[in-house]
């Protein structure tokens, strides 16, 4: 009898990586399809104009190209991108519609699809096209205060204003002996995962199939067929090896209809890859954010209030996940403190810019940059001790569920569900050892300037509403288990395996795991918002414990007992005193179905602590010591947890120092390549450490488990900057905007040393 | 991003390449490392007509260090730089350089002459040439000519090579041991070009600087010789002093371009940094 | 255009374009798709091959100018019945997620460590910051090649 529970938290090493080591993957771009064409897209280079004509006439001659489609080729009315989280009827307006549709209004906007037989001739019949645009003035940001409108019809370019609302805020900031009031910026910075999208459409005139699907299969195959006009079985999308997500992959773009379309039109294989240049405008951007933001606290350091005003710059068109970032940044601002008296707008401005999306921690990096900066700045005024000043606002056990800001339009209310805060925040930094780096803050050593920063992290996981799960036991006791869960490289095919193993005693080298395909399971949902451990390792239980009561049944009566009396051990089932393998047991592979649905948001949540060294002259800012704490409730796979960690923490420090899509005020980007966008490398961040711990398991999924995914990223703006203003706090340096570029650090201290000298 | 079309030649001699450039009036380009040349083809930022490829040249890969100088040709790769044994004494300043020219990958492809060919102003290799005083050596269908490296970088990626003419070495002046220099520049990340950077050496007579060349990349359209500060440092001891005069001579000497990495101002600053920073590395004699 | 060269210790052929680049060549052509394309303009390192064993950018080199020369894909590095001491070291550190970058650092790393087994961690380091990865931070990959070097201790120039 195998003990239970022997691979969940154990670090297996994982079956994908057995092909991807060997150069053995499957991407998309591997896929080839008999008598297959090349697709690339022709896009926008104005960012606002009227679309009057397309003249292919001439790149039509080029030998090769078979067909040059634009909006006429699609359909008479052309479909829109549907919202697939907070589908308001207020976005509607701002739907995107799958080819540019009279107007464009981003660089980058698709205009036409050239089909030929390479990649290679359809890029030369780029330059042949002729589009006849009409410019119209560029809005790319809030000072031109609606110069011109996106949607002449709405009459401002802001599409929606969230509010996050709790408690009285007014009452409170009137009665608060401290307020303090600034405003914040983030730039727009974006996923960048390393294999550029790309799809490959076979339509045989019955069925049409999709390789390249990640993320959301199943809510894109309803949005796919709705738009070509066909029954959903008609379709199916399949998910192969995927080259890393962070949220922005596997959405609903463009391209997911335009080459299924294409090869629906043209009745040939169509097959698709992005590249990097077009991966910068076209897929989804992140991140712009500023805001004006006041907190109230009691003179001990008790903070009593957040109240203000965000604006997001959401880009073109909101498409899905455009929403969710803004919303977060408002409802998610006072993180795991207990503040109990909320007023925050967030309004998602609409430019002439690449639309916005979710990326790892959507709203949730840029807000903790607000609100942990705040603490210091608080910290700083009142004279009490930062870590004392947080000590004294983190939520504490006895007080969850905690409830957040409750969110409007759109009535969304959640609570913390579980955890230590005060723990983890105490271990962070016994483990990062404050006590002895203390002495490191705002001291000049040889040349450069030392400071320290700690901040504390909600991560909300687990996104409902519910997911499936299907086992199919052979008689020669392989498992399959199909999920709607996607790959994006998480090692899902491993952790699945560990949860099936210990939850069917199947032996762990017996089971598969397939995932993220339409065909797989009925209606599956997908990974987004760290919920796959949750989502589909709760299902796969349920349908687990279904199993095992199906194969007690069926050998009970073979046995001659009574179903609670069987036993399953390994390969063979136990009664009175006899057994039977299950090779002869089951003759026809046992199918079994179940899903788990959840309403409630788990949340994980942490402490980090950071070490830096800054160079005055170059506004350099050197990392040299980074530790980060989470509790995940309960660990599957702490290996490869810890390397998510360590992954989203690089990310995070990318955004914090390197990462910028930088527009001029014609709305082009300006950096369009990896050689402007600077991504971290190996040699940047080398000394960073993560923890994980299991201190409070989740009431509410029979994993106990939390999502852990995005947590690594969330905090990092704000403990950077704070750390760097400790750094330079002898100059009262106080930065409020990201990224913290060597140029940006430089201005700030010449700026704070023109101060003290006037 | 699949490259534009071109035809493709790859000659046995000089005089056949030469032949093949002068024949396309204008519209064929060299190739040969070719990390310089085919991600602007990536990008579609040129066109050629043709690609005339160096590979099969003969002699045009060879380190000489003799007396009257230290000779790279033209298909010298940085990692053949990188190497040599003997370089490091013989010219620690281009060794040094060269150590923070791109990444592993490249630098087992990219030669020193396609460098100065692209010219690009935050180049490490053209700021060698100028700083140094180097002499190319250019072959057309005239004949042989040689460039002062001040004559030879005209703009940014501009050089006075003529569409028919191919660059095959640069010499590089004696190097005395014993000699003071530096090489510092700032990027963003390892391998990045440089926001500035900075490549001096002079002697010491009588312990005071004199002779001293400084040379500054990634400040201007082109990699420039500081010759009014060099004025400010010759005949001084390298002091405190002399160090502050000299960082403000740079602040008044240059006149950066802004760009998306960083406003002029900062690249300004940046460069009087990395010239303080330099002179006190220069005096511990490495 | 032809051009024949040595892919994995075979000699193989190919009709291509002038301005078909290797990268391009190997995974159409010649259908060897473990070499990834991530950016095509030479910064991401996930196409790097060994040519005449030094690590290169597969995506800056024509596959006109590989003719006559040794070329190594991380196919070529691999075995089937097990996985080689430097795939084993990337495995048990978890040096990989979604994998795209993988054969890029392989390549790389196995070309390092070929000729110097004794690199150091800032070594490792200098060199591997030419291969972006977007999922791992990178902290498991140094340890892997960390690790991975006492195979290579005693290797000579073996590829």
């Amino acid at each position: 009898m195998r003990i239970a529970n022997s691979y969940i938290g154990q670090p297996i090493e994982r079956t994908e990586d057995l092909r991807f080591l060997r150069g053995r993957g499957t991407y998309v771009a591997d896929i080839n399809r008999p008598r297959q064409l090349t697709a690339v897209i022709l896009r926008s280079s104005i960012a606002h104009g009227r679309l009057n004509g397309i003249d292919a006439s001439r790149a039509l001659q080029l030998p090769g190209v078979h067909r040059i489609l634009t909006a006429k080729d699609f359909d008479t009315e052309i479909p829109r991108i549907a919202l697939r989280l907070q589908p308001l009827s207020d976005l509607e307006p701002f739907h995107q519609p799958m080819i540019a549709d009279q107007k464009v209004r981003y660089v980058g906007e698709p205009v036409a699809v050239v089909v030929a037989e390479t990649a290679a001739i359809a890029e030369d019949a780029l330059d042949y096209i002729a589009v006849d645009i009409e410019p119209l003035p560029v809005f790319v940001s809030r000072e031109q205060a609606d110069a011109a409108l996106l949607f002449e019809q709405h009459g401002t370019n802001c599409a929606i204003t969230w509010k996050a609302l709790r408690g009285d805020a007014d009452a409170a900031f009137k009665m608060a002996e401290y307020v303090r009031r600034e405003r914040f910026k983030v730039q727009r910075h974006a996923a960048m995962f390393m294999e550029p999208r790309g799809f490959v459409a076979d339509w045989d005139g019955q069925k049409l199939t999709v390789w390249g699907a990640a993320k959301t299969a199943w809510y894109n195959r309803r949005l796919l067929a709705a738009s070509l006009r066909l029954p959903i079985e008609a379709v199916d999308l399949v998910e192969v090896d995927v080259g890393g997500g962070f949220g922005s992959r596997g959405e609903f773009y463009p391209e997911d209809y335009l080459i299924p379309a294409a090869a629906k039109v043209i009745g040939r294989p169509v097959k698709w890859n992005e590249d990097r240049r077009e991966h910068m405008i076209a897929a989804n951007h992140a991140r712009e954010v500023e805001c004006e933001v006041e907190i109230a606290a009691t003179r001990h350091g008790r903070v009593l209030g957040l109240r203000g005003q965000i604006w997001s710059d959401v880009g073109a068109y909101v498409r899905t996940n455009g929403s969710v970032g803004p919303r977060n940044v408002a409802q998610y601002m006072s993180g795991p403190y207990a503040i109990e008296n909320i007023e925050l707008t967030s309004s998602m401005l609409l430019t002439n810019k690449t639309p916005t999306g979710t990326y790892r921690g959507p709203g949730r990096f840029e807000t903790d940059f607000i609100r942990e900066r705040m603490l210091d700045l608080v910290a700083k005024d009142l004279n009490i001790d930062r870590l004392e000043l947080r000590r004294r606002n983190l939520v504490a056990d006895r007080q969850m569920p905690y409830p957040l800001a409750s969110i409007t339009p759109y009535d969304s209310s959640t609570e913390l569900d579980s955890g230590d805060y005060h723990a983890a925040f105490d271990r962070c930094l016994a483990e990062f050892d404050w006590k002895t780096k203390e002495q490191f803050s705002g001291r000049l050593i040889d040349g450069y300037y030392h400071g320290l920063a700690v901040g504390s992290f909600i991560e909300g996981g687990a996104a409902g509403p519910k997911e499936q799960a299907r086992l199919v036991l052979e008689p020669d006791g392989t498992l399959s288990v199909y999920l709607g869960s996607s790959s994006v490289g998480q090692g899902l095919e491993t952790i699945m395996a560990q949860i099936a193993a210990d939850a069917t005693e199947v032996p762990y080298e017996k089971i598969r795991v397939l995932h993220g395909s339409t065909s797989h399971v009925k209606e599956g949902y997908g990974s987004y918002h760290s919920r796959a451990t949750v989502m589909g390792g709760s299902a796969i239980l349920l349908a687990a414990e279904k199993l095992k009561q199906s194969i007690k049944a069926s050998a009970a009566k073979r046995l001659g007992c009574a179903a609670e009396e069987v036993v399953l051990d390994g390969e063979q089932a136990r009664g009175g005193n006899r057994s039977i393998a299950f090779a002869e047991l089951i003759e026809v592979p046992i199918e079994i179905e179940a899903e788990f649905f959840n309403n409630k948001q788990t949340w994980a949540y942490g402490t980090h602590a950071a070490h830096v060294a800054v160079d005055p002259g170059t506004g350099h800012v050197k990392v040299l010591d980074y530790m980060a704490v989470e509790d995940v409730g309960r660990t599957i796979n702490p290996a490869t947890l810890h390397g998510q960690a360590i992954g989203s923490i690089v990310q995070g420090l990318g955004g914090a120092f390197l990462e910028h899509l930088v527009y001029d005020e014609n709305g082009q980007l300006l950096t369009g390549s990896f050689a402007d966008y600077l991504l971290p490398t190996a040699s940047d961040f080398p000394k960073i450490r993560s923890l994980t711990v299991d201190l409070k398991p989740c009431p509410n999924n029979p994993l106990g488990a939390k999502g852990g995914g995005e947590g690594g990223i969330i905090p990092i703006g704000g403990i950077m900057a704070n750390a760097v203003a400790d750094a330079l706090k002898h100059l009262n340096v106080q930065p409020m905007e990201l990224p913290l570029s060597p140029p940006r650090v430089w201005a700030l201290v010449e700026a704070a040393k023109a101060q003290l000298a006037s | 991003m699949k490259l534009p079309a071109f035809d493709y030649a790859s000659p046995a001699s000089l005089e056949e390449a030469v032949a093949l450039l002068a024949s396309r009036s204008g519209s064929a380009k060299i190739i040969s490392g070719g990390q310089s040349l085919v991600p602007m083809l990536a990008f579609r930022l040129a066109a050629p007509e043709l690609l005339v490829d160096l590979k099969r040249l003969q002699g045009l890969n060879r380190i000489v260090i003799a007396d009257d100088g230290v000779r790279l040709g033209a298909k010298v790769r940085w990692c053949e730089i990188d190497r040599d044994a003997m370089l490091q004494g013989a010219h620690p300043l281009l060794v040094e350089a060269v150590r923070h020219v791109a990444h592993y990958q490249i630098r087992n492809r990219g030669t020193v002459g396609g460098s100065l060919a692209h010219a690009d102003p935050a180049a490490e290799m053209p700021g060698i040439a100028i700083t140094c005083e180097a002499e190319l050596t250019i072959i057309g269908p005239q004949g042989q000519r040689v460039d002062k490296a001040s004559d030879f970088f005209t703009g940014s990626l501009t050089t006075s090579l003529a569409s028919d003419e191919i660059l095959t070495e640069i010499k590089l002046p004696p190097w005395p041991a014993g000699r003071r220099w530096a090489f510092l520049e700032f990027a963003r990340r390892r391998g990045d070009f440089a926001m500035a950077g900075v490549a001096l050496f002079y002697e010491l007579v009588d312990d005071k600087i004199a002779d001293i060349h400084i040379g500054a990349i990634g400040v201007a359209d082109r990699p420039l010789r500081l010759r009014a500060v060099e004025a400010v440092l010759n005949g001084q001891t390298l002091d405190d002093r002399a160090i502050e005069a000299a960082a403000a001579a740079v602040r008044e000497s240059v006149d950066p371009p802004s760009d998306i990495h960083a406003p002029a101002e900062y690249r300004r600053a940046l460069l009087a940094t990395l010239l303080a920073r330099a002179l006190r590395q220069s005096e511990t004699g490495r | 255009m032809k051009v024949e060269f040595e892919l994995n210790g075979t000699r193989v052929g190919a009709d291509v374009e002038a301005r078909t680049t290797l990268a391009d060549c190997i995974r159409d052509q010649l259908k060897q798709t473990g070499t990834h394309l991530a950016c095509e303009h030479g910064v991401c390192g996930a196409c790097t091959v060994l040519m005449n064993g030094q690590a290169v950018r597969s995506c800056l080199i024509l596959a006109v100018q590989a003719q006559g020369e040794r070329v190594v894909t991380v196919e070529g590095l691999s075995r089937d019945e097990s996985l080689t001491p430097l795939q084993a070291a990337f495995r048990k550190h978890h040096a990989l997620q979604c994998g795209f970058c993988t054969p890029g650092f392989i390549t790389t790393a196995h070309a390092l460590l070929t000729e110097e087994p004794e690199a150091d961690e800032e070594r490792i380091r200098d060199v591997l910051s030419g291969n972006l990865c977007r999922c791992t931070g990178y902290v498991p990959i140094i340890q892997a090649v960390l690790e991975a070097r006492s195979a290579y201790a005693h290797k000579g120039n073996e590829e």
